[in-house]
């Protein structure tokens, strides 16, 4: 069979809305950026050709024990605490015990009732600035497992392979899952209230820097859990759990989809099977995968093998003192301070600048002017070189510092705007600070009036008949004798100052 | 020369070390013949590593020329259990499942054994998984008790017991996760200690039950024990378990064996019934020359031990099930093909590897642990073996209120005949009774000879507890009672051993 095609039937949009209440549930999984895995002192970097980034503990070898990253506990709590959770002052890791080929023990180290972060929750901005509140059940700890790759089948499923490669790197790595409660009344708006919400979750999580949160490597994955129940109704539908959903666009397509799934099988009758889908996003469907009852039997007990997690008090309130600025209310802030329209503020953000402009400003330019660098030249050229901003400004360590010191030659009339770029492309030269290039280079506006009205004399000899035309009030010939002054001066006259004298020249 | 340098104590031979009166070399290939001579008979070993033990021993001898500065213990041999693991040397747990098995790390107190100069002569045989209580349940057949080959060394640590008693090692390691460091002590007329939970790392043993396991030291006098304990003990970081404080000074102790005005309880519920009759004897002897050398008897009582058989049968069982989840013949190991399927999926690869390589009574634990922690049945039997756990270790708590050290016989019986218990798991479980409750509350036991059963002839065991980390008292205890005891026989109880006899074994 086929992955991508689906002989499922969808209800209309308007007809699933007409007849159903959906309820959702979000599970995502976060990579934390630690640099070393949760349970041993293996790198976690991404990437790294496979099985070469384990040892005894991660590949599970007989009498290898664990010992827990300080680190992912710190950025569990952190993430907790963001999450407007209540942090456990004691808690355990629980084994969940299944088989698996890419699981290294056959056990997953992780938490089963007595999670690290429970009872939180988080605001969500909808487009039209309406907040929903979502709930949050839980953030636990775990470890991620290995990965297996299906060779020899058409689909690079485990269904029809001939032989399965399992890379260990990724057994161990630090994961958080947060959970959400169940989400009640979003009505028509559900996949979009999901989309807000990974979206927001993500924004968070890179405040924190605990995560690279890309969810196109996987660092950051989403399981979409779905039900109906007919509108006015109390009792909870049967849920299906759309497993890997990894962009934003498809968190939202996959609600929909399930949505107005469960609604034809439910209006003809049916009855939803509680299991496991699959996410195409070639194709926009989902493909059942396990079915998952609720006596699934995990086995969960205690981990024997590591002592209790106790975080004191003194150390959770010192880790909720250093949490940064929620990122909805420092945008909030910075737009107003910054007097930026909302598509300003849009651009700024989805092109990662927000930091840099901020920076930027902190190291003394304006708001406008910090923008117009970042998104203008510097964008430019990171657009050329293939890459966004800030990996284009860490590339070439460009900094907020050198940009408002460029800028601030523009505002006390040193450089004009194309002596600048002259400037910044020095400065991207490796020749030294903006001041030091345009010093080496020789480059200031010329203030001497002598030398201006020496310049506009010697122009104004020169061309006559354009000299004549504007004695006889054609001021737009005026633009000609400019360029020429300049010229004449080697790009450092100020041509405000030489219209100026032009103008005084031939007396109109 | 050589079969009277390998019945030496420990200390002595480290004394004819440094004294420059025997090399480590000399002292090693002693030991080495010794094995080729009597262990086709005792079958202790499931390998022996004569080359690497020969080749530590020139590493200590060439460094003791040089005049640097070495362990105490430097040179002097040792086996260790097959269930720790040892880069380079097959480690297979008495196990099918581990057959060719060769781990690339050392286990911590491998590592320092190997750091205080001891060469290891090779790995001892063991139940499967260290499970069972006479090695027959090793994969590789039985280990036997140098006092009578027809019976049982004791498990699961019977090669470790039957190694040191028949001389073919001074020191051994052990591991006891419901007595199988101290019940075969008891039976072959040797000693052993089970330190304080947490004491010595448990980084490198491959876990039977991760809350139970506790490493130890396998010895033929108490103060041989207390060396090598020291040697091994200590806070690893690569164990999340281990107790990060200082060492017992166990040598100290053993050294100055004083017991006076010490408080020995003896714990009602593991005296009397069930125990035989010599046993119970010689118990009572030896509670007789401590209150000589000094101590106060008190009786304690324990009434929570009744249940520490059945809360260990749950708790243990649980954990090794998912302990031995692991061995599935994707990564290491045996693996076995499924007969007749071309296009075998890996679960069924699992499944055939774990059946053909797994033993009778670990299938048996296993399956009891899966239904154990099963949902629906959780609470009623780990949720209530744990709390049976929670009674029993405050019940030691009280104990320790009102005496320094617990004492009982250590097994209920000397060594059965081989194939006595085989067929009756309950039976074979009894063995434990009265060493099982250490385990569950994480407090140090150790085991030393307390004479033969004058109905069999059989040696018989001691039982010393302390409180966690009070593994020291164990040594002041156990070492006045073997000052007073080896006076009374006229030497050590394994001078009385039958001669062994003696063969070429073939390897």
């Amino acid at each position: 069979m086929s992955t991508t095609t689906s002989t499922d039937a969808i209800l209309g949009w308007d007809e699933t809305l007409a007849a159903y209440e959906p309820v959702m549930g979000l599970e995502v999984h976060v990579e934390l950026g630690t640099a070393t895995k949760m349970f041993c002192g293996c790198p976690t970097t991404f990437g790294a050709d496979p099985n070469t980034q384990v040892c005894p503990v991660c590949l599970g070898l007989p009498g290898a024990l664990p010992v827990v990253n300080e680190k992912g506990v710190e950025s569990a709590i952190r993430i907790g605490l963001a999450l407007n959770c209540e942090i456990a002052p004691w808690c355990r890791f629980a084994r969940k015990n299944y088989f698996y080929p890419d699981m290294p023990k056959n056990f997953q180290t992780s938490q089963y009732d007595e999670p690290i972060a429970f009872g939180g929750h988080l605001d969500v901005e909808l487009e039209d600035g309406t907040v929903y509140r979502v709930e949050i059940e839980r953030a636990h700890m775990e470890e991620d497992t290995g990965k297996s790759l299906h060779v020899g089948g058409a689909t690079g499923r485990i269904h029809g392979a001939t032989h399965s490669l399992v890379d260990y790197n990724r057994a161990g790595i630090p994961l958080i899952e947060i959970v959400t409660k169940p989400m009640f009344g979003a009505g028509e708006r559900a996949p979009e209230i999901a989309r807000a919400y990974v979206a927001t979750l993500r924004d968070l999580l890179r405040a924190l820097d605990v995560s690279d949160v890309k969810m196109e490597q996987g660092s950051m994955r989403c399981d979409v859990n779905v039900s109906l129940r007919p509108k006015g109704t109390e009792k909870l539908g049967t849920r299906t759990e759309t497993k890997n959903v990894n962009s934003l666009r498809s968190v939202e397509r996959a609600v929909r989809y399930e949505m107005q799934r469960h609604a034809a099988v439910l209006a003809s009758g049916g009855s939803i099977v509680q299991e496991t889908r699959h996410w195409h996003e070639d194709t926009g469907l989902t493909t059942a995968g396990r079915i998952k009852s609720d006596a699934e039997d995990y086995r969960y007990f205690p981990e024997p093998d590591l002592v209790p997690v106790a975080p004191t008090e003194e150390a959770v309130e010192a880790l909720r003192a250093s949490l940064p600025e929620p990122p909805a209310q420092r945008r909030k802030r910075l737009q107003a301070a910054y007097g930026f329209s909302d598509l300003e503020m849009r651009d700024a953000i989805n092109a990662g600048l927000l930091d840099l402009i901020e920076e930027t400003v902190a190291a003394g330019a304006s708001a406008s002017a910090a923008r117009k660098w970042w998104s203008g030249e510097i964008a430019r050229r990171a657009n050329g070189e293939g890459v966004d901003v800030p990996t284009y400004a860490a590339q070439l360590a460009v900094t907020p510092a050198q940009v408002a010191e460029l800028e601030g030659l523009v505002t006390s009339g040193r450089l004009n705007d194309a002596m600048a770029r002259q400037v910044w492309e020095g400065v991207l030269a490796g020749e030294g600070s903006p001041t030091q290039v345009a010093d080496a280079r020789g480059l200031q506006l010329v203030r001497d009036s002598g030398a201006l009205e020496a310049a506009v004399d010697a122009v104004i000899a020169a061309n006559p008949d354009v000299a004549q035309k504007i004695r006889e009030g054609k001021v737009q010939a005026v633009g000609a004798l400019i360029g020429q002054v300049m010229r004449e001066m080697r790009g450092q006259g100020d041509a405000a100052a030489a219209r100026e004298v032009i103008m005084a020249r031939l007396g109109s | 020369m050589t079969s009277e340098l390998v019945k030496l104590t420990a200390a002595a031979m480290a004394d004819a070390l440094t004294a420059r009166e025997v090399s480590a070399r000399e002292l090693t290939q002693a030991h080495l013949d010794r094995t080729a001579a009597v262990d086709g008979a005792v079958h202790s070993y499931l390998h022996v590593d004569a080359e690497g033990a020969l080749a530590a021993a020139d590493v200590v001898d060439a460094a003791r020329a040089q005049g640097r500065d070495l362990h105490r213990l430097a040179g002097v041999p040792i086996a260790v259990k097959d269930v720790m693991a040892t880069a380079g040397l097959p480690t297979t747990c008495g196990s099918r499942i581990l057959e060719g098995w060769v781990p690339p790390y050392d286990a911590t107190l491998v590592s320092r054994i190997k750091a205080a100069g001891m060469p290891i002569l090779g790995k001892t045989n063991m139940d499967e998984f260290a499970m069972g209580s006479s090695t027959e349940h090793s994969a590789y057949g039985p280990s036997h008790n140098p006092w009578d080959l027809e019976r049982i060394p004791g498990g699961s640590g019977g090669g470790s017991s039957s190694v040191i008693a028949s001389f073919q090692a001074p020191l051994a390691i052990g591991t006891d996760t419901g007595g199988s460091i101290r019940q075969p002590a008891a039976v072959t007329g040797t000693c052993g200690t089970k330190p304080t939970y947490g004491g010595v790392s448990r980084y490198g043993l491959v876990a039977l039950a991760s809350s139970l396991d506790q490493a130890g030291p396998c010895a033929r006098t108490v103060l041989d024990t207390a060396l090598l304990h020291e040697v091994i003990a200590g806070h690893d970081p690569l164990d999340s378990t281990s107790i990060d404080a200082p060492v017992p000074a166990c040598v100290t102790a053993a050294q100055r064996a004083d017991v006076r005005g010490m408080r020995i309880g003896i714990v009602r519920e593991l005296t009397g019934e069930g125990f035989q009759a010599g046993v119970q004897q010689r118990f009572d002897e030896a509670v007789a020359h401590l209150v000589d050398a000094g101590a106060e008897v008190v009786e304690v009582s324990c009434a929570s031990f009744t249940y520490a058989l059945a809360a260990y049968y749950l708790i243990l069982p649980s954990e090794a099930s998912s302990n031995l989840a692991k061995f599935d013949a994707m990564r290491y190991g045996l693996r076995v093909w499924p007969e007749g399927l071309e296009d075998a999926s890996a679960e069924q690869v699992m499944a055939a590897t774990r059946d053909a390589g797994f033993g009778d009574e670990v299938k048996r634990r296993i399956i009891l642990g899966t239904y154990a922690l099963s949902s629906g049945y959780y609470d009623a039997y780990y949720g209530s073996a744990q709390k049976a756990r929670r009674l029993i270790a405050d019940d030691f708590a009280k104990a320790f209120q009102s005496a320094d050290v617990l004492v009982s016989p250590t097994a209920p019986t000397t060594a059965f005949q081989l194939g006595d218990k085989l067929d009756d798991p309950m039976a074979m479980y009894l063995n434990d009774i009265a060493t099982i409750p250490a385990n569950l509350a994480g407090v140090p036991g150790m085991s030393l000879p307390s004479g033969l059963a004058p109905e069999d002839g059989l040696p018989t065991g001691f039982q010393i507890l302390a409180p966690a980390m009070a593994d020291e008292r164990l040594y002041a205890v156990g070492s006045a009672l073997e000052a007073r005891l080896t006076a009374a026989w006229g030497g050590q109880l394994l001078d009385r051993a039958p001669a062994l006899p003696t063969s070429e074994v073939a390897r």
